[in-house]
């Protein structure tokens, strides 16, 4: 197995994506992660260099609507599956400034 | 030694749609929280944004009235951060693609100087939400009204010089905003926000020192404030030997100055990546052609055109400039004008002053726009024109302005209606000036021994009691005269 990343990328990246790693499992993800990323590799091995760069496979362009205003659901509707509200707003823990 | 600051600004301007970015909900200010979103701009699973047209629209206009060249085939990307304002977990903006580039925008420095400031690129992407701290500080609210209106963001290149050019600059791009009518840029809605890149060097160098970013500055005031606290602050810094760093600061609103934003509140890895959900947008030749031609003048050429055909002065042209109805009523009010007057540049100065003048004071201190009164540019050049051949003095044509403006009655009518019609008869006035001196001979003895005000305080009774309808010139001279011999 190659290392494409190392414990500490994926410490970094489950930083970033708010996850908490217990011990084990950075040394478990670490480990899968490379096994994934090697696997994807072998893309690589295709010649590309003649290939525009391509962000969408469906031939669409263009979608583009007017500028009209539809309703919008009740506030009731917007709140029914929020864990917590008040007056009118989504609820949160603190934010620190 | 002698430093010079260099300074860029990053703006973030809300386009002027009915609708979000990518949903259909209102994007009207002010609504109760919560009440304009819908499961697009929430974000909920299985959804699809969809482009509102209307903005690429402003896009295309903003692009062209700053020089820019539009990419033909731009696209979108996920700018991923976590906030609770920002119900996806990351913001649909434009990274790789950006909708235009390499433009400039040039304004006009004091003594006429003009310079160029180039704007390295704009792009569309959608705003976030509210948050609300509540004063006990054991939770936040939210409120997702905001999200999902489309912003422009425009990013200058490091060219502006001086606090002083940033103020120049501010102007002319928000007249250029809000007379294309792609911003209503109203600051205390957060329509227009700022960020600004500074940097200090010693002055003939070259190089781009390290750049302090000042995030969170809501009025041009706050822009310029800060822009003057920061070049202080490094300035200090160099003339004691010290390093700048790169970093972002933050305006204290209370203690008036920038300070260091915590590492928490930064450390941002935005991870970028294209936008699966939105197909990539062309923009045509034949579209751009076609707004091109339906773009309206640009305030700042408008601006030249106003100042060397009529000879306006900087402050009548600013405020005459400052939006596009005032300046389209001031150029119906000339046409009109020169039916009247063929060919006199001073009718223009009139106009010019009227509108600047009284019509102005009228609208700030009722705080409504010229389209919410009753006046036409028939009607002005009408009340000029009164004034111009005598018939009424400039005091009684601001006297009945505001009737003009709230009733929308011919000043003609108002002037024959109440009898308004100016004495110019000398042996009138010289009637109401002989019992004005009968009546106040402790103000003439005041006169006298050299009290100035006391002559005012004549001319003042004597237009009371013609019911200001004398010609205050002649007053003046007869009372001179009378006061001479007596
Ligand atoms: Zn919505």
């Amino acid at each position: 197995m190659k290392n494409i990343i190392n414990k500490k990328d994926v410490e970094y990246v489950a930083r970033l994506s708010r996850l908490k790693l217990k011990g084990e499992q950075t040394e478990k993800f670490t480990r899968q992660l490379n096994t994934i990323l090697e696997y994807i590799e072998k893309l690589n091995e295709l010649d590309t260099s003649k290939t525009e760069p391509t962000s969408h496979v469906v031939p669409l362009r263009n979608v583009r609507r007017k500028d009209f205003q539809k309703p919008s659901p009740t506030v009731e509707e917007v709140l029914k599956n929020a864990p917590d509200k008040e007056r009118g707003y989504f609820k949160v823990p603190p934010i620190i400034e | 030694m002698e430093y010079e600051p260099v300074i860029g600004l990053e703006i973030h301007a809300e386009l002027a749609t009915k609708t979000k970015l990518f949903c259909s909900c209102s994007t009207k200010f002010g609504a109760s929280p919560n009440s304009q979103v819908c499961p697009i701009c929430m974000g909920l699973p299985g959804v699809l944004p969809v482009v509102n047209e209307k903005a690429v629209e402003h896009m295309i206009i903003t692009a062209l009235a700053l020089n820019c060249t539009i990419t033909r085939q731009t696209k979108f990307d996920r700018k991923n951060y976590y906030y609770p304002d920002l119900p996806k977990n990351y913001q649909i903006s434009q990274q790789y693609f950006p909708f235009a580039k390499d433009g400039f925008l040039e304004i006009k420095l004091l003594g006429d100087e003009k310079k160029k400031i180039g704007i390295g690129n704009i792009h569309l992407e959608e705003d976030a939400g509210k948050n609300i701290h509540l004063e006990n500080g054991k939770a936040s609210l939210v409120d997702l009204n905001r999200t999902g209106i489309p912003l422009v963001e425009i990013v200058t290149k490091p060219d502006l010089r001086s606090p002083e050019e940033v103020e120049i600059f501010m102007d002319t791009l928000r007249d250029i905003l809000l007379y294309t009518e792609v911003s209503d840029c109203k600051m205390e809605e957060g329509s227009l926000r700022f960020e600004a890149n500074i940097s200090v060097r010693e002055k003939g160098q070259t190089h781009l020192p390290p750049r302090v970013e000042i995030k969170n500055l809501n009025s041009f005031k706050i822009v310029l404030l800060a822009i003057k606290h920061e070049i202080e602050r490094q300035t200090k810094m160099l003339e004691k030997k010290e390093k700048v760093l790169q970093e972002t600061r933050l305006w204290d609103e209370e203690k008036q100055i920038t300070r260091l934003m915590r590492s928490k509140e930064e450390a941002h890895d935005y991870r970028y990546f294209p936008e699966p959900d939105l197909p990539p947008l062309f923009i045509s030749e034949e579209e751009i052609e076609k707004i091109k031609k339906e773009m309206p003048e640009l305030p700042n050429v408008r601006k030249e055109r106003f100042i060397t055909k009529y000879r306006m002065n900087e402050y009548d042209s600013r405020i005459i400039l400052s939006d596009k109805e005032t300046a389209d009523f001031f150029e119906e009010c000339l046409k009109l004008g020169e039916n009247v007057y063929p060919g006199t540049s001073i009718f223009s100065k009139d106009i010019a002053n009227w509108i600047a003048g009284p019509v102005t004071r009228y609208l700030n201190e009722h705080n409504t726009p010229l389209s919410k009164t009753q006046i036409t540019p028939q009607y002005l050049v009408e009340l000029i024109s009164l004034v111009n051949k005598g018939l009424i003095n400039q005091n009684t044509a601001k006297n009945i302005l505001p009737e003009i403006l709230e009733k929308g009655k011919a000043p003609q009518e108002i002037v024959k209606e109440k009898g308004l019609i100016q004495v110019t008869d000398e042996e009138e006035i010289s009637q109401a000036v002989d019992k004005i001196l009968k009546e106040n001979q402790q103000v003439i003895d005041d006169f006298k021994k050299g009290k100035t005000n006391a002559f005012s305080f004549l001319v003042g009774q004597v237009m009371k009691s013609t019911k200001g309808k004398a010609n205050p010139q002649t007053v003046n001279k007869l009372l001179k005269q009378k006061l001479e011999i007596l």
